[in-house]
């Protein structure tokens, strides 16, 4: 056996870096958007209507992946936001499950690179995650939260707006991990 | 059943998650627990990284940040600079038109109030000359001003008119070395010549070493210059002490405290009184006496008075039985008739009990009697009565047993005058006289024992 021939057998396959790679940015990822959704508005309170973790989920869903791993991506990333959260663990982690289930069919049938599709299910998501939260929050809960349409649909416009120029710079990291 | 699950495999698996969490979110709120783990490890991997990033952010951003704040605080300190400069002007300026109204509103007060007929004026200028003490105010003569009228304040006198102009005069200060007034202190009556010493304060001089000043005390106008009014305050004695010739006083002019600003030229100025004892000293309040204590030195009479020793209301007692008899204190030639002081309020009745025949005073127990407190004026008395009544026995030393021990010494009340109190129908004219010894013996010749021999 040549040195070659060992080195090709024992050494890590460009796919393997890869994977890991894919891995680490999966996971670090979320943990930015959690980040920047528990530390940034402190400082700038206006950034609070931004859901990057649900952007995310929404990013990862779309990306041409199967339900399945989209529903445990977002159940990750609701219960993440639960740990951090006063409601009980669930609330997101089933919302952002659903918010994944639907992305990843969704992106099985519409070319979900069009800008438009893009916004426009970042729009209808945003506001989808908004509404469900509210239900399950008065239903399971049973707890009198508020729910303003407008303001909604405002934040749910911000947010797929945002949702653009974020899924191109997500996309051309992972092409570049 | 495996065609079921392959065939809707992505749906299976969301309702098993979906019910996987509803279960978990039964659990929490059935059980009213949190899932605390998960939490704990959720802010365990979060917290590190957010101290992090905010230490970042502070040694970064912060330090940015605060260029920018120190930026602002900068201007703002200029800016809050420039602004207290000017609070700082206008409190000034307020306190100042403070200080002017209070000072006008004293003016006027005092013009309503004093018997001299003033004209308020108003200090506009200083004289030159480096060691002179002189200012120009706005009255002249048109408004009546002459040379040599007193300028004052309610607080004392200032200066008097040394030039009088149409529109403003020139008023020589106190404080001018050449400027003289007679002035007289309150309470040893010392008189002395006021004199400017070019500085803040002002020597009395021509004030005899062997006259007493304290220092504090204050000084008055005496009038004796014809140009200040008798009894307008000069000034309190800072210091004093015996020189050459004279004492050397120094005071503290009153009228002139804070500076001059608006003054009072006398025009017609009217006498008063040098007050006696407390002086309306401008800066403090002297409180007036407890009650108790006034009561207990308050005077028949009802004049105020400082008498507070038994001697003094002794000595105001002889005065006013004395004025009561026409009698001065004093005068009359050596061997003339006192005054009655049997009728000296509060040491007997007007009219004293007739004695009787044979009972003289004498007959009163000699224990009654204290020779600490005989005085000589009783004695007097009783000699003189002694002598009016020559046939009267002197019992005195035949005083029976039986009736000393019938008068037995009983208690006094405080009298008025307990130094005066000696006998005790003196004190107490309700009391019974002791019964009269009765005797068949000739009364001894008046001088053949001493009356009170026994004491």
């Amino acid at each position: 056996m040549t040195e070659y021939t060992e080195r090709l057998l024992t050494g890590p396959t460009r796919k393997d870096k890869s994977d890991r790679m894919r891995v680490v940015w999966l996971i670090v990822v979320p943990l930015i958007a959690i980040l920047f959704q528990v530390y940034v508005p402190r400082h700038i309170s206006f950034l609070s209507y931004l859901e990057l973790p649900l952007l995310i989920t929404v990013h990862f869903a779309l990306g041409r992946r199967g339900p399945i791993s989209s529903v445990f991506y977002g159940m990750a990333i609701g219960l993440a936001q639960d740990s951090l959260s006063h409601q009980p663990i669930g609330m997101f982690g089933i919302v952002k499950t659903l918010v994944g289930y639907f992305a990843s069919s969704v992106s099985q049938r519409f070319d979900v690179q069009n800008p438009i599709v893009t916004f426009i299910l970042s729009f209808f998501f945003y506001f989808f995650h908004e509404f469900f939260y509210w239900v399950l929050a008065r239903a399971l809960l049973g707890q009198a939260m508020i729910f303003n349409p407008e303001q909604t649909l405002l934040f749910g416009l911000l947010n797929a707006a945002v949702a653009l120029p974020l899924f191109h710079i997500l996309d051309k990291l992972k092409v570049a991990a | 059943m495996d065609f079921f699950l392959s065939r809707y495999r992505n749906l299976t698996v969301l309702l098993i998650v979906i019910v996987a969490q509803l279960l978990l979110l039964a659990y929490q709120v059935k059980s009213n627990n949190n899932v605390a783990l998960i939490r704990v490890w959720a802010v365990t991997a979060v917290t590190p990284v957010e101290q992090g990033l905010e230490l970042v952010r502070r040694y970064t951003w912060g330090f940015v940040e605060d260029y920018f704040v120190l930026l602002g605080v900068r201007s703002q300190n200029e800016k809050l600079q420039h602004e207290n400069g000017q609070l700082k002007l206008e409190n000034h300026y307020l306190k100042s038109e403070l200080s002017t109204a209070d000072r006008a509103r004293a003016l006027s007060v005092f013009q309503a109030h004093s018997p001299s007929k003033t004209v308020a004026a108003r200090v506009i200028g200083n004289g030159t000359g480096a060691n002179s003490k002189v200012v120009f105010v706005d009255r002249g003569a048109v408004s009546g001003i002459e040379s040599g009228m007193a300028v004052v304040t309610p607080d004392g006198i200032v200066g008097k008119v040394v030039d009088a102009y149409p529109m403003a005069s020139l008023v020589m200060l106190i404080t001018d070395p050449t400027f003289a007034a007679g002035v007289i202190s309150q309470k040893n009556r010392v008189r002395g010549t006021l004199k400017g010493l070019g500085q803040t304060k002002c020597l009395v001089d021509y004030a005899q070493n062997e006259e007493k000043v304290d220092e504090g005390e204050w000084f008055y106008t005496s009038g004796d210059d014809r140009i200040f009014p008798r009894g307008f305050p000069v000034g309190q004695v800072s210091s004093v002490h015996n020189g050459k010739t004279f004492k050397e006083i120094y005071l503290i002019p009153s009228g002139m405290q804070g500076g001059v600003e608006e003054v009072l030229i006398m025009l017609q100025g009217q006498h008063l009184q040098v007050p006696d004892s407390a002086t309306a000293t401008p800066g403090y309040k002297i409180l007036p006496a407890p009650t108790d204590a006034a009561g207990e030195s308050a005077q028949p009479t009802g004049q105020p008075t400082v008498l507070t020793t038994d001697a003094d209301r002794l000595r105001e007692q002889y005065k006013q039985s004395g004025e009561a008899q026409h009698h001065v204190f004093g005068e009359g030639l050596p061997g003339s008739a006192p005054p009655d002081f049997t009728k000296i309020q509060g040491i007997r009745a007007s009219t004293p009990p007739p004695a009787p025949a044979h009972a003289p005073e004498t007959a009163t127990p000699p224990l009654a009697r204290s020779p600490e407190t005989a005085t000589q004026p009783n004695r007097d008395r009783k000699e003189a009565q002694r002598k009016s009544e020559p046939t009267a026995p002197a019992t005195t030393g035949e005083t029976s047993p039986k009736a000393t021990a019938a008068t037995p010494p009983k208690p006094k009340p405080h009298p008025t005058a307990p130094i005066l109190v000696t006998d005790p129908t003196d004190a107490d004219p309700d009391a019974v006289p002791p019964p009269a010894p009765k005797t068949d013996k000739p009364a001894k010749p008046p001088g053949g024992a001493p009356p009170n021999g026994n004491r």
